[in-house]
């Protein structure tokens, strides 16, 4: 779709529905909201800048393939279950807090490192697939 | 102890999936770390079984949640032999596929796949909840339909379809089956269900229910009237994918069923009646489906689906010495199965083709290798005292206790259909003078290969074998294990102890 109008918008949305997307991650352990949402709304803002400019300007934004935030995602994730296994010798997955809550992020534990993986592997799988979708048609 | 050692066999997998996603560019670094995965995976579990054979059940609450409100993980003796066999196949599969598998797939991420597909067979096999068991088998279908349509080719896509199709019925089955559980007991813990299955009052909507669980598991494992997916799609995968998935997904399903059906449902005239019969009908179907085939690997396919039904008879029967049976029967077939298919990979690459008429003469090329391979062709129908005579033993012993002679008839004849299809096989493909095939250019054919490619083909037939032999040879201890399984099997109570400690 070429239309100026989009075009000029979608540069100002991309960074607005990241940080909205970001927003959601963190509202999302007492609210609805969450790493999959999160990392949903931050595949949708790539989608859109890339309806509006061409796929191949969106994949200039990234430095490398967006599958490889798959596996970063993971090691986020994995990690954050075995730190409590580690540190406290507690059960896999458990969750651990810090005493007290940061300001304006609210109270930190291995759980919120847990849905920032989450978010990482969300975005790279959805955004390999919708690339690879428009790739090939 | 340190109950987290439960999480080990997973963790280690889903470390090595990760490392390799992360080696995703480099395909030779990727078979030596899934080799290295393989091994420590291997020394995981066999160190899991040793300490769960020696302290008994033990149970681990996944986030510190208790029981029946989190995530419980069981390491039963049952639970930890499945996750020892799984290492043994993963080691056997991750070598050989080093070598066997082209590199146009490897390049598509077929390591980090193969180790997520262990993963998902780790945790099955570990899990003590019903709605996590539906998840790791959802993290096992997804894998293994990416093991079997990478690469592309036409066949293996009309393969798949009919796979997922199936198999994704089967899920949908499963989780409805779990729907109906929840909402009669309000629980999702198998441990917890016990007791809760027993207290419910409408005994005809359980009995339903443990049907549908009894279907959304017979398509898994390839039971009479649903295994149609099975010969459809199993030959048409690279040869390492079809030694993994002949040798340990259908025993998810069996595994799955033996499950359900010792703790939390009973099996009662109505369900034993339908266990047998279909065991008796998955003997005959598989057999005859095997007799008329003529690519090997179809041949295989068909008898995995005969010789699940010797364990279906086992959990039908529902005796102690049925049940040992059963369990034996399992361990033997996993390492069997995946050894013949890594046997017809091999078959292939030192003649080119899959068919039987085709083939022969192997016995006057590779005499030591023809050995080699009867090692489990023999195995397999159970000559004495090859591994696949002891289980039959019991299962015929549980047919005289329980008086249904029909099974032990239907047991036997079954074994003469496949010695039948065996000796069959041995001649045509090892005795028979074979034409002269053509030529295929670019194929690595076997005696092209270097010498050390050629062993990382061979070693991994070896490496089975000889567990083949031990099985075999060391049956008293199998049969050990098999009877500690089927007691803890047989009465609950120390399975349900470890996971609610109050009751």
């Amino acid at each position: 779709m070429k239309t100026i109008i989009l075009r000029a918008a979608s540069n100002y949305m991309l960074p607005l529905l990241l940080v909205f997307s970001v927003f959601i991650l963190l509202r999302g352990h007492y609210l609805p909201g969450g790493g999959f949402v999160g990392g949903l709304v931050a595949a949708m803002a790539f989608v859109l800048h890339a309806f509006a400019n061409k796929l191949e300007t969106t994949k200039k934004l990234f430095r490398m393939h967006p599958g490889f935030l798959m596996p970063f995602g993971l090691t986020l994730a994995l990690l954050s279950g075995l730190m409590p296994m580690i540190i406290e010798e507690s059960s896999f997955l458990t969750a651990m807090w810090l005493s007290e809550a940061l300001p304006a992020i609210g109270a930190v534990g291995t759980t919120l490192f847990f849905d920032i993986g989450v978010y990482l592997v969300v975005v790279g799988v959805t955004l390999t697939i919708i690339f690879t979708i428009s790739e090939s048609s | 102890m340190n109950e987290n050692i439960i999480f080990y066999p997973i963790l280690v997998q889903m470390a090595f999936a990760i490392l390799l996603m992360f080696l995703w560019m480099r395909v030779e670094w990727q078979k030596w770390v899934s080799i290295i995965g393989s091994v420590l995976n291997l020394v995981v579990a066999s160190s899991l079984f040793a300490i769960i054979l020696r302290e008994g059940t033990t149970s681990v609450q996944a986030g510190g949640w208790e029981a029946p409100f989190g995530i419980s993980f069981v390491a039963d003796a049952l639970g930890v032999t499945m996750v020892l066999l799984t290492a043994i196949v993963g080691l056997a599969v991750s070598i050989y596929s080093g070598v066997s598998v082209n590199r146009a797939r490897l390049k598509f991420g077929y390591f980090p796949i193969l180790h997520l597909l262990l993963l998902g067979l780790n945790g099955a096999f570990l899990t003590g909840d019903i709605f996590n068991l539906y998840v790791w088998f959802e993290i096992i279908i997804i894998s293994s339909f990416v093991l079997l349509t990478i690469g592309g080719e036409k066949a293996q896509l009309e393969g798949a379809v009919k796979y997922f199709t199936l198999n994704f019925l089967a899920s949908m089955i499963f989780l409805t089956a779990i729907a109906v559980l929840y909402g009669l007991t309000g629980s999702l813990n198998m441990a917890d269900l016990v007791a809760k299955m027993a207290a419910v009052e409408n005994r005809t909507l359980v009995q339903v229910n443990a049907l549908l669980f009894l279907i959304g598991f017979g398509i898994k494992s390839a039971l009479f009237p649903l295994y149609f997916w099975l010969p459809a799609s199993y030959h048409t995968a690279p040869s390492a994918v079809a030694a993994i998935f002949g040798g340990l997904l259908t025993k998810v399903g069996v595994y799955a069923i033996i499950r359900m059906f010792t703790l939390i449902f009973e099996v009662d005239s109505l369900i034993q009646i339908v266990l047998l019969s279909t065991a008796v009908l998955t003997f005959f179907s598989g057999a005859i489906g095997s007799l008329v085939q003529n690519n090997i690997r179809k041949i295989f396919s068909y008898l995995i689906i005969c010789h699940i039904g010797y364990m279906i008879a086992g959990v039908g029967m529902m005796t102690q010495v049925a049940l040992a049976g059963a369990i034996f029967y399992l361990i033997h077939d996993i390492v069997v199965k995946t050894n013949l298919f890594l046997m017809t990979g091999l078959i292939y690459k030192m003649k080119g083709t899959h068919s039987m008429r085709k083939l022969g003469d192997l016995y006057a090329e590779y005499p030591l290798l023809s050995l080699l391979f009867a090692i489990p062709l023999f195995s397999l129908v159970g000559i004495p005292p090859l591994s696949g005579f002891w289980p039959k033993l019991s299962l015929i012993e549980a047919g005289f206790d329980t008086e249904s002679y029909w099974i032990i008839g239907a047991i036997l004849f079954s074994s003469l259909l496949t010695l039948y299809i065996v000796v069959k096989f041995w001649s045509e493909v090892f005795w028979k003078p074979g034409e002269q095939l053509p030529n295929i250019k670019h194929f690595r054919y076997f005696r092209k290969l270097k010498k050390r490619h050629k062993w990382r083909l061979v070693a991994p037939v070896v490496f089975l074998s000889l567990i083949s032999l031990y099985i075999g040879f060391g049956a008293e201890s199998v049969m050990e294990l098999s009877n500690r399984i089927s007691d803890e099997l047989m009465d609950p109570q120390h399975y349900i102890e470890a996971v609610l400690p109050s009751t």
